[in-house]
């Protein structure tokens, strides 16, 4: 035994605690008469042999898993100010009441006048999000933002496609962009446009102006955008896209910023996503699941997937004659466990909850950047919305610390790191998102340890580019992990 | 005043904050939007609730739905009523797993990174084949992504998918190709078997085939025959990609046995809840040909600086936020906390335990439809051979059958007659481990009852 306390520095992988014959599981007898096998299942369907999965009683599964666990950063154990993901604290409660059985153990395919409930609340958690981000309808179908973005850019195509105007194939996509923008271009079967920001970190009216014309198809814009900057001109945006018969699509990774205080679908978009775990607190599970809901307005409505939850008299059902649908882009009705918890989460906050959670995340961003602006350069300097970007240059240049060498000396101040090297226009880029959930005093907290690694990198610079120095594995080698791939665990099989 | 126990920030607090910024209000932090475009109204919503409130409510809304603690449910159509041993949801609710995010951090994300490479070398396992990803939306959007992926390998723009794949995987496969316009080519099934028809599906397929896609067991539950539909696509060049239900691998041949490129899947019935449709997970599994084109995140195993093993997320040039217009796929949040349960399904099933489960399901579904023929009125129109779910026709239609079952609070389903019209009064029918012999008899009773 080694590191940290008690807990074994490497944890074995779970095919390394396997021993013949062991078990973690109890299954009741068969109550039924035995089928022959071979009678009916063709031999050649057979498997020969079990799969190679691990055997290992009940106390070595949950030995492994929590101390796994404990290998691990989240944000109930502490601040996680990764910029654009929104890492708020995840409400208890939204985890209890989206245990019930109530929701758990409902079949997706079950008879519409046995799942009133469930219906009822998707249903209004449409008309709530639709009211938050001033669109007409809501489809709750996309499994995270990027669906949510494929489904969007999918519908204003068919849309488009049904004027006539199927030709429109170019997206145009601003440089501070997120990576799923232009990926969801693509995969829609589109070109993208690289349109530039200016000098206020917004888009560049006149490079919009040059490159919008009869083939686009829509803007994708991020409103407060990755630098965390409301686009002050995004009235202009939207003319100038529309005018020229193009639609306007809003990721709504950064809705956190501005709930209450501006609605989207006013400013001139026509289809928006939301990310229900970051806006609506539900947890980001180590990577997902999420839910990627879209809205648009009523000019779009026809073109939604199916099926829509509507309602008449007092009966809630599921819609699938949506008359000119984009058809589907999962099973079934989205992830409504996690709807759950984001419909629970807006019943808890209520219309002035909200826009409070807004005005907490901004304020929080802005005494935050204020404060790191004093070692670190602001590339913007004006007021920020709910994160904001600041730039390791100066460190890189005088002391040749890297960026990535900050990020991993805040592990060792027991802080997760920002999210770095984006957005891609802001040379070594820490983008901090503190949200509203923190408290000053974590914030402070923060912005001493980024302060004083400020200092190391200035007097000890060996400190911060040897870091991290206290977390269970150093800094690992990534360029191995390619050059050597092993992607999956063979060493048990090759024993054998 | 709103008070929350989310936002810890007091008035006074916010005074201070306010005050070190040189700011009067917080309305001073919003004046850079346009007035134009500020919402000045109160947004419609109905007020806070009290904890209280919430779970009253809550309760209220989840007691109006039949779900699988009270019922017995036989319905299938890709979703099924497993059982979760309890130490599924004991791990997926630590929340150093739940409350962490995709692990861009991998020294403080050992956790996350360790358990993904696990189940990816579980599925791997599991499929036969080399590797795996770190998981995908579902099952269907598994299946469009690897007739993406086909496409990309084989630069064609043809896919062929007979009607036996799920109708919701195929309305998801040609939704995700519509843009691309990459040609959907259906090819009908054997109304005898209850399979694709071979021979109509080799006429289909061609030189300019990307990839034929297959389910096994079908939609309808039937086994088909992917040695031979292997065969037919690579004759052509084209890839072969399996949807399997990873239950059945237990008793049946991996897909890597029988030649498969790519074998996705839904991995729901592997210690996740139905949850109404989702959150579940698609599994990704694929040769190792194709890593460089595989969607999503992938964990590899590597060293630290000490020359300890550690995790990392690897292959990132495949992906959005490196290649962006050149990625792979455009998926960034994936179903990573469902692919832990179902890790952790895996690992508490073991070697021998999925074995189990599998023959279970088999078992009790062969008894169940024996019943269910038995009974007057009713047929099982097809001969193939399946796994735990088959085609029943009945005297009635569906909702019928339903509405009597419901006051022995059982349910049998999907219909069938909404994607196939010739199959207008026949119905699925799921039976899994978690069905007992009182419950099956129980249904053949409730049902014959009603020729
Ligand atoms: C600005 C922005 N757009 C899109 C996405 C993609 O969202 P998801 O990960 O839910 O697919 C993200 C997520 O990180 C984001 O930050």
């Amino acid at each position: 035994m080694s590191g940290k306390g008690y807990v074994y520095k490497n944890e074995p992988l779970i095919f390394e605690l396997s021993a013949p014959g062991r078990r973690a599981y109890s299954l009741p007898a068969l109550d039924v008469p035995a089928s022959d096998l071979a009678e009916v299942l063709p031999e050649d369907q057979l498997r020969r042999e079990p799969a190679a999965l691990p055997e290992v009683s009940e106390v070595d599964v949950v030995r492994h898993f929590t101390r796994l666990s404990q290998r691990n950063h989240g944000v109930d154990l502490g601040f996680y100010p990764l910029g654009s993901c929104t890492m708020k604290y995840n409400p208890k409660v939204n985890e209890v009441v989206a245990n019930l059985d109530g929701f758990t153990g409902v079949h997706p395919l079950t008879p519409e006048e046995l799942v009133q409930g469930a219906l009822q609340l998707m249903y209004e958690m449409q008309g709530y999000l639709a009211e938050i981000g001033g669109v007409d309808e809501v489809s709750l179908q996309p499994a995270a933002g990027a669906h949510g973005e494929f489904t969007g850019v999918s519908i204003i195509r068919a849309y488009l496609e049904d004027r006539g105007e199927g030709h429109r194939h170019k997206i145009i996509i601003p440089d501070s962009a997120h990576g799923t923008n232009p990926a969801t271009a693509v995969v829609a079967g589109c070109r993208t446009v690289e349109v530039k920001s200016d000098e206020r970190g917004g888009v560049d009216l006149e490079s919009l102006k040059a490159v919008v014309d009869e083939d686009v198809v829509c803007l994708m814009l991020t409103n407060p955008n990755t630098l965390g900057l409301f686009d002050e001109n995004i009235h202009e945006i939207a003319e100038i896209v529309h005018e020229a018969g193009g639609l306007l699509y809003y990721d709504g990774a950064n809705l956190n910023a501005t709930m209450g205080y501006a609605r989207p679908g006013d400013a001139g978009f026509d289809v928006v996503h939301f990310n229900l775990h970051k806006t609506f607190a539900t947890p980001h599970g180590g990577g997902g699941p999420g839910s990627g809901p879209v809205g648009v307005k009523k000019e779009l409505a026809d073109f939604l997937p199916v099926p829509v939850v509507r309602k008449t008299g007092d009966r809630y059902f599921l819609d699938y004659s949506v008359p000119k649908t984009i058809g589907r882009v999962k099973s079934f009705h989205g992830n409504f466990g996690v709807v759950v918890k984001a419909y629970a989460y807006i019943r808890s906050m209520g219309p002035d909850g909200l826009k409070r959670v807004s005005e907490d995340a901004v304020l929080n961003a802005n005494f935050l950047m204020r404060k790191l602006a004093r070692d670190y350069h602001l590339t913007y300097d004006r007021i920020c919305k709910h994160e904001f970007v600041v730039s390791g240059v100066r460190q890189k240049e005088r002391y040749g610390v890297k960026t990535l060498d900050i990020a991993k000396r805040l592990l060792d101040y027991d802080f997760h790191a920002p999210t770095v090297y984006f957005p891609l226009i802001v040379p070594e880029a820490l983008m901090v998102e503190p949200t509203e959930t923190e408290s000053r005093e974590t914030l402070e907290a923060f912005a001493e340890a980024m302060a004083a690694i400020a200092r190391e990198a200035a007097e000890d610079p060996d400190k911060v580019t040897g870091a991290p120095h206290t977390t269970f594995v150093k800094r690992l080698d990534e360029a191995r992990a390619v050059r050597q791939p092993d992607v999956a665990f063979k060493g048990d099989l090759e024993e054998k | 005043m709103v008070h929350s126990p989310y936002l810890p920030n007091t008035e006074a607090d916010r005074r201070a904050m306010l005050a070190e910024l040189g700011l009067e209000s917080v309305e001073d932090l919003f004046r850079d939007i346009p007035e134009k475009v500020r919402f000045r109204g109160s947004l419609d919503l109905p007020p806070a609730l009290s904890e209280p409130e919430l779970l009253t409510h809550m309760k209220t809304l989840a007691g109006r739905n039949a779900n699988a603690s009270e019922w017995a449910l036989f319905l299938g159509g890709g979703a099924y009523d497993h059982f979760i041993p309890s130490v599924v949801g004991h791990v997926i609710g630590r929340s150093e797993f739940y409350t962490a995010y995709t692990p861009y951090q991998a020294e403080v994300s050992q956790g996350v990174l360790q358990t993904i490479y696990e189940y990816q070398s579980l599925i791997t396992r599991l499929t036969g084949m080399d590797v795996a990803n770190a998981s995908m939306y579902d099952g269907a959007s598994a299946m469009a992504e690897a007739a993406l992926i086909a496409c990309a390998a084989t630069r064609r723009k043809k896919v062929v998918v007979p009607s036996t794949v799920s109708p919701e995987y195929r309305e998801t496969i040609r939704t995700y190709t519509a843009g691309q316009r990459i040609e959907v080519v259906l090819a009908p099934y054997d109304g005898e078997t209850g399979t694709a028809d071979l021979s109509e599906l080799e006429k289909l397929v061609d030189g300019d085939t990307a990839a034929v896609l297959l389910q096994h067991p079908n939609y309808f539950g039937c086994l088909e025959d992917p040695e031979e539909v292997s065969r037919l696509a690579h004759g052509v060049g084209a890839l072969f990609v399996i949807g399997v239900d990873p239950i059945s691998l237990g008793v049946l041949r991996a897909p890597g046995e029988y030649g498969a490129d790519i074998a996705v899947g839904e991995g729901q019935p592997l210690g996740n809840p139905l949850s109404f449709g989702g959150p579940y997970l698609g599994f990704f599994a694929a040769t190792e040909k194709l890593i460089r084109r595989m969607p999503g995140r992938i964990a590899g195993a590597t060293v630290d600086k000490d020359g300890d093993r550690g995790f990392v997320l690897t292959f990132q040039t495949r992906e959005q936020h490196i290649r962006r217009e050149k990625a792979t796929s455009n998926i960034c949040s994936n179903e990573a906390l469902n692919a832990l349960a179902a890790a952790v399904y895996l690992t508490v099933m073991g070697r021998e335990g999925l074995v189990e489960v599998a023959k279970l399901c088999l078992h009790k579904a062969h008894y169940t439809r024996e019943r269910l023929s038995a009974l007057p009125g009713f047929r099982t129109p097809f001969r193939a051979p399946f796994f735990k779910e088959f085609v029943v026709s009945g005297p009635r239609p569906l909702e019928e059958l339903n509405r009597s079952l419901a006051q022995r609070r059982m349910l049998v389903g999907p219909d069938l007659g909404r994607h196939y019209p010739e199959l207008e009064g026949s119905f699925l029918v799921a039976v899994t481990e978690k069905r007992t012999r009182a419950e099956i008899d129980g249904l053949a009773d409730g049902l014959g009852g009603l020729a």
